[in-house]
């Protein structure tokens, strides 16, 4: 069966620290940096275990502020 | 790697005014990327309303024209029928839309206006404070109901999509949710069908969409999506009401 792997990247700044993206990823990769605040006053979403993703895009969307944007690809 | 969820064009770049974890996010982008997929984008007229979405006009990347509270299907009706060819759609709350603005949204299903609605319901007014609206739940707390929506003296929650679907000129009436990735996707289905039948010419299209409002209803966002999922759910049900045949 060919294997999805997919790339996420957060746009930081739009970040409001809702924690929505975190309840819906299937591989539990998404979590708040508590080490970081953003512009905004938040702890951002971010991904530290990227080859774990899938791409499947969940988290963009429950995402309520676009922060999110994913990329797939089909592992043969 | 191909791109599978970037950013639509339907709205611009500003980022939104909204509480963390508020849903009027994501009802955004959906009528955004709904409005680039049909094409409709450069020709789209929008209504903004009074409320929490009050600043649509901002974030939406079409024309905008603000309405007074309650009054965005009144204002929405007059543009229509200046400018037959374009896409017109109004973005309401349930304060605006099921309270004040009853009559207008009645009416202008009642005409069958050419338009479609997209109604938020978060069972609660946002902007001013968490006041009871008429969508409040029975036994829901808000400002003005400090002990819980009594029904023996505001009634039971008004359901608008299946008062509305009770009228002949209201041809696509759908209540959709936006608590999980798959409602998110059924909600956009939706507002798609409401506005292909507004560019088809059949009348009048309305989505209800059930909502959180985490800050006023004192619970995390987490929390707010499970609170709507036990409590509004059942209250409100999913699904269709109004469908004119030919779009199915």
């Amino acid at each position: 069966m060919a294997k999805a792997k997919g790339k996420v990247a957060f746009k930081e700044d739009l970040c409001k620290g809702c924690e929505l993206c975190t309840t819906v990823c299937p591989v539990k990769i998404v979590k708040m940096d508590r080490t970081r605040i953003n512009i905004k006053g938040y702890h951002p979403a971010t991904v530290d275990e990227m080859n774990k993703c899938i791409g499947c895009g969940n988290c963009a969307t429950m995402c309520p502020d676009l922060v999110i944007t994913v990329e797939r690809e089909m592992e043969k | 790697m191909s791109v599978v969820f970037q950013r639509t064009n339907g709205l611009t770049q500003k980022s939104t005014h909204y509480c963390p974890g508020c849903t009027h996010g994501i009802i955004h982008r959906l009528v955004g990327e709904v409005l680039e997929e049909l094409g409709v984008l450069g020709e789209a007229i929008g209504i903004a309303p009074v409320g929490c979405s009050v600043l649509a006009y901002d974030y939406f990347n079409c024309d905008m024209q603000e309405a007074a509270h309650g009054r965005a299907p009144a204002v929405a009706t007059g543009v229509k029928r200046v400018y037959k060819d374009k896409t017109v759609f109004t973005y309401q709350g349930d304060g605006d839309l099921a309270s004040i603005g009853a009559a207008e949204i009645v009416h202008a299903a009642h005409r069958g206006e050419k338009i479609t609605t997209i109604f938020v319901n978060n069972a609660i007014y946002g902007m001013t404070g968490g006041q009871m609206a008429p969508t409040t739940l029975i036994g829901q707390k808000a400002t003005t109901a400090p002990f819980g929506r009594d029904q023996a003296h505001s009634g039971m929650p008004l359901k608008v999509s299946e008062m509305l679907a009770t009228i002949d000129g209201a041809v696509f009436v759908e209540r959709v949710s936006v608590n999980t990735p798959a409602n998110i996707r059924k909600a956009k289905k939706a507002i798609k069908k409401a506005f292909e039948v507004q560019i088809e010419g059949k009348g009048f299209g309305i989505v209800e969409v059930l909502s959180t409002c985490p800050t006023n209803w004192g619970l995390s966002p987490i929390e707010a999506l499970k609170w709507l999922e036990e409590n509004m759910m059942p209250y409100y049900p999913l699904g269709n009401f109004r469908t004119p045949e030919e779009v199915k």
